[in-house]
């Protein structure tokens, strides 16, 4: 089946921006409107052209089962992504996708699911999320571990608050705060300590720094959950997107064509190598 | 109602210690309730208590001048409060405030001591898993410290 991707995979196509939410401090999220749909599956991306700034890897977190928006969250870290957050309603930007490797939610069903997202990698896990909402009865037990830096930069945060309302053990933990903090504070590997995260036929989606994921990876093979069950969704300097280029090379894989999404036993190996 | 040693076959610190080794350590314990927004333990304060939580959550911290009381971590359920008691000079580290209305077993400390000298294969089990606590924390501030959030995505 050809994809959008392939009918012109260095062609960005050029759609306008509709919407601009302030998430956090550094933080937008930006919605487009493509002029067909764009099918797009959980945990995939889009290269996103600014013009004048150049292009960049971002991944998708809206709903795929509404295809007539695309929605980006975009942190400002650099030029290239502070011009991107600037983007104002009729603003227009390059789009090339959806590119990449999915969560598997689907082969999740009749299991539990459990989500670890780490700082701005709820962005990646929001539409497995909306996917898993949509046929919550398909699923067992589903909880999202979160772990933000302060209550400041907690993402979504209604949102958060309505996944719980429907069926999703939420649970939310900062690395700091004050003492008007009523939630938790600690790593975000505490939490699946304290969740009744088991094993049998439990899948895990980790997002969110390497250095957490490790962590989280670790702590979640302790609870008995196989490496094979556990997926990942890693992040490297993508240009090219379809594995023409090598930029995102990871060992023997290109992270914008064999991933973003790897399941952890498949790059485990790598994982430890410094300087990869 | 459940006794003390009932309720600590519940609590992931104590579940699996030997049968009399937990009605030892159940003899130095009491139920505690608090509401939310009571302090539990205080820094500088003698370290006669721990407590293990049944119920809600609890927030470790410490006040820092000029930028108010800082939450360091937080405990929950299943969670052991205080370790202070175990080492000379016996002094509360940091305070300790209920987040919401918490049930915990309260521990006198100086009771367990004097039972761990006593029977030193029960504080060999004790201190097994209070180090296992200590690592798992140690290594939660070791994380918390790289501030993975930082600057990644």
């Amino acid at each position: 089946m050809e994809t959008r991707a392939d009918a012109g995979v260095l062609a960005p196509e050029f759609l306008r921006v509709t919407g601009r939410r302030k998430e956090l401090a550094d933080t937008w999220t930006l919605e487009l409107e493509p002029r067909a749909e764009f099918p797009f599956r959980p945990g995939q991306f889009n290269m996103v052209y600014v013009f004048g700034f150049g292009e960049v890897a971002i991944s998708i977190s809206g709903d795929p089962a509404a295809p007539g928006k695309l929605v980006h969250t975009v942190r400002a870290v650099g030029k290239l992504t502070t011009a991107l957050c600037a983007s104002k309603a009729g603003a227009q930007l390059g789009i090339r996708g959806p590119f990449g490797t999915s969560w598997p939610v689907d082969e999740a069903a009749g299991g539990d699911v459990v989500l670890v997202a780490g700082g701005l990698g709820l962005a990646p896990l929001r539409p497995a999320v909306y996917r898993i909402l949509a046929e919550r009865e398909k699923f067992g037990r589903v909880t999202l571990l979160y772990g933000a830096r302060s209550p400041e930069t907690v993402l979504y945060r209604a949102e958060l608050r309505r996944w719980a309302r429907a069926g999703i053990d939420v649970r939310v933990t900062v690395d700091a705060a004050d003492a008007r903090w009523r939630g938790n504070v600690g790593v975000v590997t505490r939490l699946i300590d304290q969740a009744a995260v088991t094993a049998g036929a439990t899948a895990a989606f980790v997002c969110g720094p390497e250095i957490m994921m490790r962590f989280a990876v670790s702590s979640l093979t302790q609870r008995g959950i196989p490496t094979d069950r556990i997926s990942v969704s890693m992040e490297r300097n993508m240009k090219c997107a379809v594995g023409f280029c090598g930029h995102c090379q990871y060992g023997p894989e290109f992270i914008c064509r064999d991933g973003p999404v790897f399941p952890f036993r498949r790059i485990e190996h790598l994982f430890r190598i410094r300087e990869l | 109602m459940k006794s003390i040693d009932d309720l600590l076959t519940e609590q992931p610190l104590f579940s699996d210690l030997d049968p009399e080794h937990r009605r030892l350590v159940a003899g130095c314990g009491r139920l505690r309730r608090f509401e939310a927004g009571a302090w539990i333990l205080k820094e500088g304060a003698a370290a006669d208590m721990f407590y293990s939580i049944r119920k809600g959550q609890v927030a470790l911290g410490i006040h820092v001048p000029e930028r108010g009381d800082v939450v360091i971590e937080t405990v929950g359920e299943g969670g052991v409060l205080g370790w202070s008691w175990l080492f000379p000079p016996y002094k509360v580290q940091f305070d300790a405030r209920a987040v919401t209305a918490a049930a915990t077993i309260e521990f006198d400390g100086a009771c367990l001591r004097r039972k761990c000298d006593a029977d030193p294969v029960l504080g060999y089990a004790l201190m097994k898993r209070f180090a296992s606590v200590m690592a798992a924390r140690l290594q939660a501030t070791r994380v918390q410290f790289l501030d993975v959030y930082g600057n990644a995505r």
